[in-house]
C-alpha cells in the first residue's frame, strides 16, 4: 500500500515455524507468541498487552502451554505455563492455548478468578459495559459464578486525574497500559503506580496513597505553570486503551451505552495530520469520539483535541437555515430560494458595472480539499478574480512561491513513516506537540535513535521530550538561521545523513528569507523537506489552488500556458489574469471600503491581526458560509449554512499529501461548502460543477499538476538580520498550543482544563532588563495589551514568548501584531 | 555426627569482630592479595570448581553465574551484592555483615577483580540501620587500608564499593526488582530475558549474589578448592550458616556442613524446649514448604531437600513445637505476603489478598469446610502464573500445611474456634491478644 510496506516485503525477513494449536505458522523472528497466534487466528485473552507497547507480563491472563526444543533439539514442555504476551517464538515451538490445552485454560480461569475478586462487576452502570475486554474475556474464559465471598477492596471514586479525565481506582485491573502509554508514547509521565500489593493503584503523585506521613518527597515532578502535575495532550488514549472501564471521561462519563451507538470512521478536523478517527453517535447525536487503527498515520493514538473537541458544532449557535438581513437590519430566517437569491444580488452587484470594486473570497483554513476547489473555483469563474486565499493567518508571498514550487502537487512527499526513521530532523517554525499532535508522537517514537534539531526561541516541554538541541532563535531570524547551518556544524553534519529531514511549519511566512534558505539549506545537505501546516485544510486548499497566485495543480496564476490550462479544463473562455491579493490585504482593503462584496467561510476574526469586523461592516455586501452563528456571520447579509464535518463527506489532504477522504457520519440536511457554492452559482448563472465530491475528483484528476515551467519560480527572498536584546523593546514569539480557546474546541470546559496556564515567558536576563520578578507583567502594542503571569525560562534573551490564543491571551485581537513585532514589557501593575 | 565448620562466623566472637584490626588479626584480606596474583580466569575457575551455589536460595552455581557475563565490551560491569535480607525466618546474611562485615567486603573485592568490575554495590535492607552503619565503615575501614579504591595493593585494579539501603520492600531481595530499586526506581521484578548477566544495573553485565556466597569466596581462594569440596555432599558442596529460630533451647546461627541434618542441629542447639516435641519446621524459610518430625533426618543439602518436597532455600529452620497452631502460623505468614506482595502481577497481588481473608476467617473459626479446597485452588491459581517467585513462595506453607495438617484446619472449622492456647506456644510474656492490641494501639 505504501512505500514502507513494500520497503518491508523486499528485505529478507528471518523467520521461525512453530507449531500453534496444531496449526503451523512461520513469522518473523522475535515475534511473540501472542501474535504469532493472531496470525492464525488464535486469539488469546489478554489485558496488559498491547500490540504498541513494550510487553509487561502484569496480567497473566495470557498464559499458554509451551514446549520448547532444548540445546539436543528434544522438545520438551515447559514446567509451568508462560505469558505468551512476553515469550517469543522459537523454531520448533509447540504452543497450547486455551483452545487445546486444559493447563492453559484452567490457568486462564485462575487469573480471571483473581482479577474480578476485587472487581466491583459495576458493568450495568459502567461506561465500559458493552465494550469491555475483561467483561468479554470473563464471559470467555471465566467461571459463571465467583467463589469469592469476603470483602473487596474498595476506593473512594473518582479520582479525577485532570479535569477531562478520571479514575475508577476499584475498577482497575493493574495493566499498566496507561502509565505504559504514558511514558512509552506520550513521554508524559504524568500517572503512575503508587503504594504495593493489593493496594497498589494508579494515580498522579499522591503523597496521602504513598503515605508520606510528613517526609517531603525528593525533587519534584514535572509541573505546569500553575504548579500542577503536568496533563498531557494525548491523556484521552488511556480511555481507550483501558481493558476495563477504570478510566473514563468527563465528558463521556455515563452518557451512553456502547451498544446503543453507531460507529463511523472518519478523519479528524483539528490539525494537518489527518488522523483517523471513529465518531460515535446516538440519534442523531454525537457522544464521543475515538482514535482508528491507522498504522501509515496516527497509529492507534489522537490528540484529545481530535478526541474530545467536537462539540462546538452542536452548540445552540448552530445554523440549521439561511439567515437573510431584513430591512430592519436583523438577520431573519429564511428560504434557501430567497437566500440564495439575495446572495446572487448581493454579489453580481458588487461584480458589475463600472463602479464596481468586485469580490474577495476568505475560506479559512478548515475546508476540506473540495471545499476549497469549490471556493476558489467560485472566485474565479463566477465573480473573475484571483482574491481568494484560506491563508487567514500569517503569510507571505515568498511563501506561496515556495508552496507552489516546492510542495504543491508533488504528490506524497516525507511521510509519517519517513520521520519516524530519519537519523536527524531539523524543526524550523514548527512545534511538533502543539502544533502537529501526532507528527510529536512519531517524532518521540525515535527518541534516543534521532538527532532533532530546533530553531525556535526555547525549547518547549515537546521539544525537552524530543531530547532536541535548540538552535535559538528570535521571531524572524530563522532564515538567518537555517543559512547558519552549514559546515561542520552539527546540525549540517546531522542533516547530510540518509533520510535526515527539515521541517518548516506555517509560522515561517512571518519570516522573510526563511522559506528561501529552508529551499537552499535542503538543497546543500541533501536532506528532504516538509511544510507541515497546522489547520486541517491548508494542504488540500494548496492542491485545489485556494491561494491568489495559484491555480489547482501548483499552477501559477501569472503563467498564460496555465491559466489556459484551466480554462479549458473549466470551459470557460479566460480566468483572470492579475494575481489576486493575500487574505491580509484582502481585510485591509475592505476595511478601507475597496472591496464591494465578501465571501467568508469558518474564519475567526479574533484569530486574525487585520479587523476582519470592520471590513466585514465597511463591505456593501458580505455572504457567509457557515456552520455557527459567528462573529462574521452574525455580521454578514446573508448566511448560508453549511455542514460541519461530521455531517458531510469530502477530504483532507494532511501535511504529506495524503488523501483522506471521510464519509458523512450523521446524514442531516446539512450541505457541504462545495454544494452551496455550486446552488449560488447557478442562482448566479455559471454551472460550477462542484455539486458533488465525485465531480469534484473528477475535475481535480483531470487537471493534473503543473508542468515544471508553469509552477512558480521557488522563492529567493533575503533574510534579515534579527537584533533581539533586553530592553524596553523585544520582539514578541508566539504559537498556538494544542489545547486552547481556537473555535473548535468551544463547548467543552473538560477538554479546556487540561490545557496549559498562559504564561508569557522571559530569559533571567531580559527579565532582570526590565526589573521583572515574577508576577504579572504586561505586553504591550500601540494596538492593546495582555497581562500575564512571568514565567522565567532558559530561552533566547530580548523575546516574549505568549501562547497565541490562550485563556487571556489573544495576540491577534489583543495586540494586533504577529510574531517577530516589536513590543513592550513591562512589570506588574 | 557432623562437626561445626565455622568460617564465616570464626570471629563472630572475637572482641570487636567487626574492626578490619580485628578481622586482619584472623587472617583477613590474605585471599584478597594472593586473588590479585592470580589470573582471573583461574579465580572464577576455581569457584566454579569448589561447587559453591548461590546462598541466597535459589543454589544456583556461582561459578557458572559468573561465567555467564558477556566478553568484556570496555564498558563497566558491575557487581550487585544482594543484602536485603527479608524473608521470615531467613537470619545469616545479618548476623554476618553485623558480626563480619570484612569478609563481605573481601569476598566482594575478589569477586569484583575476577569479573572485571570495578564499581560494586551492597543492597542492603534498610530496615537494619545498624548493620548498615557497620557496612558503611567496614568499606571505609577497607579504603583506608588500601582494600578498595585505587590501584589495590599495587595490581592496578580499581574498586569503588558503594553500600545502598533499601526502602522497606521485600520484593527488592528479588534480583531484578533489586536492581530496579538501585537504580532508584519503583522496586518490581523486570521482564527476563535480558537477564542480569546482560543487561542488568544501568543495562549492563551485572551479577548479583547473595551475601554468604560472596563472602564464601575469600576462603575458597585462601584454603583452596579441595578444603571446601571435602564438606558438603556431592551436590552440595561446602558450608553455610543454618539459623535456628523459634521453639529451641539455643537459636541461634550454626556454621556446617551442607547435608546435616536437622536432627543434628536441635541437637547442638540444646534441643527442643524443654517438655515438647517438633511438630513442623520449615527448612528454608517461610517460602519452602513446611517440614514435619518425619524429615528429621533428611540432609539438609539442595537435592535431598528438594526430593523430600522442599527447598534448602535460605537454610531458615523455623522450629515450632506441638503447642503452635499450624493455622496460626501460616495465616501470619501469608499476612506477610500480602503485604509484601508488589501489586506488579494478578495472581501475587489478588491471590495472596484473598488467601489471607479465607485464612483470617478459618483461623477465627468462621470457615467453612469449601475454604480449604478454596485455599489449594488459589494456591494453584498462583503457583507458577506468577510474574516472580515471590507468588511462588506465598503459597507454599499453605499447601504444605494442608498436606500434613488438614485435620488441624478442619478442627478450627467444626469447633468454629482456634483449638490451642495462643499462650502455650509463646516464648515471652503473653498477653490476652485484646489487652495486646490495645497496647499496639497506644
Amino acid at each position: 500500500m505504501t512505500s514502507t510496506a513494500d520497503k518491508a516485503t523486499t528485505q529478507a525477513v528471518e523467520t521461525v515455524s512453530l507449531t500453534i494449536d496444531g496449526a503451523e505458522v512461520t513469522v518473523p523472528k522475535g515475534t511473540l507468541i501472542i501474535r504469532a497466534a493472531e496470525q492464525v487466528g488464535i486469539d488469546i485473552p489478554r489485558f496488559c498487552d498491547h500490540p504498541l507497547l513494550k510487553p509487561a507480563g502484569a496480567c497473566r491472563q495470557c498464559l499458554v502451554d509451551v514446549a520448547a526444543p532444548d540445546r539436543e533439539g528434544n522438545v520438551r514442555p515447559f514446567p509451568k505455563p508462560q505469558a505468551s504476551c512476553t515469550m517469543t517464538v522459537m523454531d520448533g515451538m509447540i504452543v497450547n492455548t486455551q483452545h487445546s490445552s486444559d493447563t492453559a485454560a484452567k490457568a486462564q480461569e485462575g487469573v480471571m478468578e483473581l482479577l474480578l475478586i476485587n472487581h466491583p462487576l459495576d458493568c450495568p452502570v459502567c461506561d465500559k459495559g458493552g465494550e469491555c475486554p475483561l467483561q468479554n474475556q470473563a464471559m470467555s474464559n471465566g467461571r459463571t459464578e465467583s467463589r469469592f465471598i469476603d470483602v473487596k477492596r474498595v476506593f473512594e471514586k473518582p479520582l479525577s486525574l485532570s479535569s477531562q479525565i478520571l479514575l475508577d481506582r476499584e475498577r482497575c485491573i493493574l495493566c499498566q497500559r496507561c502509565t505504559r502509554f504514558s511514558k512509552e508514547i506520550a513521554g508524559d509521565a504524568f500517572i503512575d503506580l503508587q503504594n504495593r500489593g493489593a493496594m497498589q493503584q494508579i494515580g498522579t503523585f499522591n503523597e496521602d496513597v504513598l503515605e508520606f506521613d510528613g517526609y517531603e518527597p525528593i525533587g519534584v515532578a514535572a509541573e505546569d505553570e500553575s504548579g500542577r502535575a503536568f496533563s498531557s495532550y494525548y491523556s484521552g488514549n488511556t480511555i481507550q486503551i483501558c481493558p476495563v472501564g477504570a478510566l473514563t471521561s468527563a465528558s463521556y462519563r455515563f452518557r451512553s451505552r456502547p451498544f446503543d451507538l453507531v460507529s463511523s470512521p472518519g478523519i479528524s478536523e483539528h490539525d494537518s495530520s489527518g488522523a483517523a478517527i471513529r465518531t460515535d453517535h446516538r440519534r442523531g447525536k454525537i457522544l464521543r469520539r475515538l482514535a482508528d487503527n491507522d498504522p501509515v498515520v496516527n497509529e492507534e493514538w489522537i490528540t484529545d483535541k481530535d478526541r474530545f473537541a467536537f462539540s462546538w458544532q452542536n452548540l445552540n449557535d448552530r445554523i440549521t437555515r439561511p439567515l437573510v438581513r431584513g430591512e430592519d437590519g436583523e438577520l431573519h430566517e429564511s428560504s434557501w430560494p430567497d437566500a440564495l437569491a439575495a446572495a446572487a444580488k448581493g454579489l453580481r452587484a458588487a461584480i458589475t458595472g463600472d463602479e464596481a470594486q468586485g469580490a474577495a473570497v476568505l475560506p479559512g483554513g478548515r475546508v476540506t480539499l473540495e471545499d476549497a476547489y469549490a471556493y476558489q473555483k467560485f472566485a474565479r469563474t463566477v465573480l473573475g478574480t484571483n482574491d481568494v486565499d484560506i491563508r487567514t493567518r500569517t503569510a507571505s508571498d515568498e511563501e506561496q512561491d515556495f508552496l507552489g514550487s516546492s510542495v504543491a502537487a508533488k504528490g506524497m512527499g516525507v511521510t509519517f513513516a519517513d520521520l519516524e526513521k530519519a537519523p536527524a530532523v531539523l524543526l524550523a517554525g514548527f512545534e511538533p506537540e502543539d502544533e502537529g499532535g501526532i507528527v510529536f508522537l512519531r517524532l518521540h517514537k525515535s527518541t534516543g535513535k534521532q538527532q532533532v534539531f530546533s530553531i525556535a526561541p526555547f525549547l518547549t516541554r515537546g521539544a525537552e521530550k524530543l531530547n532536541a538541541t535548540l538552535l535559538p532563535t528570535a521571531p524572524g531570524g530563522e532564515g538567518k538561521a537555517l543559512a547558519a547551518v552549514k559546515g561542520s556544524t552539527d546540525a549540517a553534519e546531522a542533516l547530510k545523513e540518509d533520510g535526515a529531514i527539515i521541517v518548516v511549519g506555517e509560522r515561517l511566512a512571518g519570516s522573510p528569507g526563511a522559506f528561501t534558505q529552508a529551499l537552499a539549506l535542503a538543497k546543500r545537505t541533501g536532506a528532504k523537506l516538509a511544510w507541515i501546516p497546522r489547520r486541517a485544510g491548508e494542504r488540500g486548499a494548496l492542491e485545489a489552488g485556494a491561494l491568489p497566485g495559484l491555480l489547482p495543480g501548483a499552477r501559477a496564476v501569472t503563467e498564460a500556458s496555465a491559466r489556459t490550462a484551466v480554462a479549458q479544463a473549466w470551459g470557460v473562455d479566460s480566468l483572470p489574469e492579475a494575481a489576486g491579493r493575500g487574505a491580509a490585504q484582502i481585510i485591509a482593503d475592505a476595511e478601507a471600503g475597496k472591496v464591494d462584496a465578501l465571501i467568508v467561510g469558518g474564519v475567526t476574526p479574533s484569530d486574525l491581526t487585520g479587523d476582519l469586523q470592520a471590513a466585514i461592516e465597511r463591505t456593501p455586501f458580505v455572504l457567509s458560509l457557515e456552520v455557527r452563528r459567528s462573529e462574521a456571520a452574525e455580521a454578514a447579509d446573508v448566511v448560508l449554512p453549511v455542514a460541519p464535518p461530521s455531517e458531510k463527506s469530502g477530504t483532507f489532504v494532511n501535511w504529506e499529501g495524503r488523501l483522506r477522504g471521510f464519509a458523512t457520519a450523521l446524514k442531516t440536511d446539512a450541505m457541504s461548502d462545495h454544494r452551496v457554492l455550486d446552488i449560488l452559482a447557478r442562482e448566479l448563472g455559471v454551472h460550477l460543477g462542484t455539486g458533488t465530491v465525485a465531480e469534484v475528483s473528477q475535475q481535480l484528476g483531470s487537471l493534473g499538476a503543473a508542468a515544471a515551467k508553469e509552477r512558480p519560480a521557488a522563492p529567493k527572498v533575503d533574510a534579515p538580520k534579527v537584533d533581539a536584546k533586553p530592553g524596553a523593546e523585544l520582539i514578541l514569539a508566539a504559537w498556538h498550543q494544542l489545547v486552547d480557546e481556537g473555535a473548535l474546541q468551544d463547548g467543552e470546559p473538560y477538554l479546556a482544563g487540561t490545557g496549559r496556564t498562559s504564561v508569557a515567558r522571559l530569559s533571567r536576563k531580559t527579565a532582570d532588563a526590565v526589573g521583572i520578578q515574577d508576577g504579572l507583567v504586561t505586553v504591550s502594542t500601540e494596538f492593546g495589551s495582555l497581562e500575564l503571569p512571568v514565567a522565567i525560562t532558559d530561552m533566547i534573551d530580548g523575546v516574549v514568548w505568549v501562547p497565541a490564543k490562550s485563556p487571556g491571551s489573544w495576540v491577534a485581537q489583543e495586540l494586533g501584531v504577529e510574531p517577530g513585532a516589536r513590543v513592550t514589557v513591562k512589570g506588574g501593575i | 555426627m557432623t562437626d561445626l565448620t565455622p568460617v564465616l562466623s570464626a570471629t563472630w566472637d572475637a572482641q570487636e569482630s567487626w574492626k578490619l584490626s580485628t578481622y586482619e588479626d584472623h587472617g583477613g584480606y590474605r585471599a584478597l592479595k594472593k586473588a590479585l596474583g592470580m589470573d582471573k580466569a583461574d579465580i572464577i575457575q576455581a569457584v566454579k570448581d569448589s561447587g559453591l551455589r548461590g546462598r541466597g536460595g535459589a543454589g544456583f552455581p556461582t561459578g557458572m553465574k559468573w561465567g555467564f557475563l558477556p566478553p568484556d565490551d570496555g564498558g563497566p560491569r558491575y557487581l550487585v551484592v544482594n543484602a536485603d535480607e527479608s524473608e521470615p525466618g531467613t537470619c545469616k546474611d545479618i548476623p554476618t555483615m553485623l558480626s563480619a562485615p570484612q569478609v563481605l567486603v573481601e569476598g566482594v573485592a575478589i569477586t569484583s577483580f575476577a569479573i572485571g568490575c570495578n564499581h560494586a554495590f551492597i543492597y542492603v535492607r534498610g530496615e537494619v540501620t545498624h548493620v548498615y552503619r557497620r557496612l558503611l565503615q567496614a568499606v571505609r575501614e577497607a579504603y583506608a587500608a588500601g582494600h578498595l579504591g585505587k590501584n589495590i595493593h599495587g595490581s592496578g585494579f580499581d574498586l569503588d564499593v558503594t553500600v545502598h539501603a533499601g526502602a522497606g520492600a521485600y520484593i527488592c531481595g528479588e534480583e531484578t526488582a533489586l536492581l530496579d530499586s538501585l537504580e532508584g526506581r519503583r522496586g518490581q521484578p523486570r521482564l527476563k530475558p535480558p537477564f542480569p548477566a546482560v543487561a542488568g544495573l544501568y543495562a549492563r553485565p551485572t551479577v548479583v549474589n547473595n551475601v554468604e556466597s560472596v563472602a564464601s569466596v575469600p576462603a575458597i581462594i585462601d584454603r583452596g578448592v579441595d578444603w571446601f569440596t571435602s564438606m558438603g555432599t556431592e551436590r552440595s558442596k561446602g558450608m553455610g550458616l543454618f539459623s535456628l529460630s523459634g521453639h529451641v533451647e539455643r537459636p541461634g546461627q550454626y556454621e556446617a556442613p551442607l547435608g546435616i541434618t536437622l536432627r543434628e542441629l536441635i541437637d547442638m542447639a540444646g534441643g527442643i524446649r524443654a517438655g515438647h516435641q517438633l511438630k513442623f519446621w520449615t527448612p528454608g524459610g517461610s517460602s519452602t514448604p513446611i517440614f514435619t518430625d518425619e524429615h528429621l533426618d533428611t540432609p539438609l543439602d539442595y537435592e535431598s531437600v528438594g526430593a523430600a518436597g522442599s527447598m534448602l532455600g535460605t537454610r531458615a529452620l523455623q522450629i515450632f513445637d506441638e503447642t503452635t497452631c499450624v493455622v496460626r502460623v501460616v495465616t501470619r505468614w501469608t499476612e506477610f505476603y500480602k503485604h509484601e506482595s508488589c501489586g506488579k502481577c494478578t495472581p501475587c497481588r489478588e491471590g495472596t489478598f484473598w488467601l489471607t481473608q479465607i485464612l483470617k476467617r478459618v483461623e477465627g473459626g468462621q470457615g467453612t469446610e469449601a475454604d480449604i479446597q478454596q485455599l489449594l485452588d488459589t494456591c494453584e491459581s498462583i503457583l507458577g502464573r506468577a510474574f516472580c517467585a515471590l507468588g511462588d513462595g506465598a503459597t507454599s506453607c499453605i499447601s504444605s500445611s494442608i498436606q500434613y495438617f488438614r485435620e488441624e484446619f478442619e478442627q478450627h472449622i467444626a469447633e468454629g474456634a482456634c483449638p490451642f492456647d495462643h499462650s502455650a506456644a509463646a516464648l515471652f510474656d503473653y498477653d490476652a491478644p485484646a489487652k495486646a492490641t490495645e497496647e499496639a494501639h497506644a
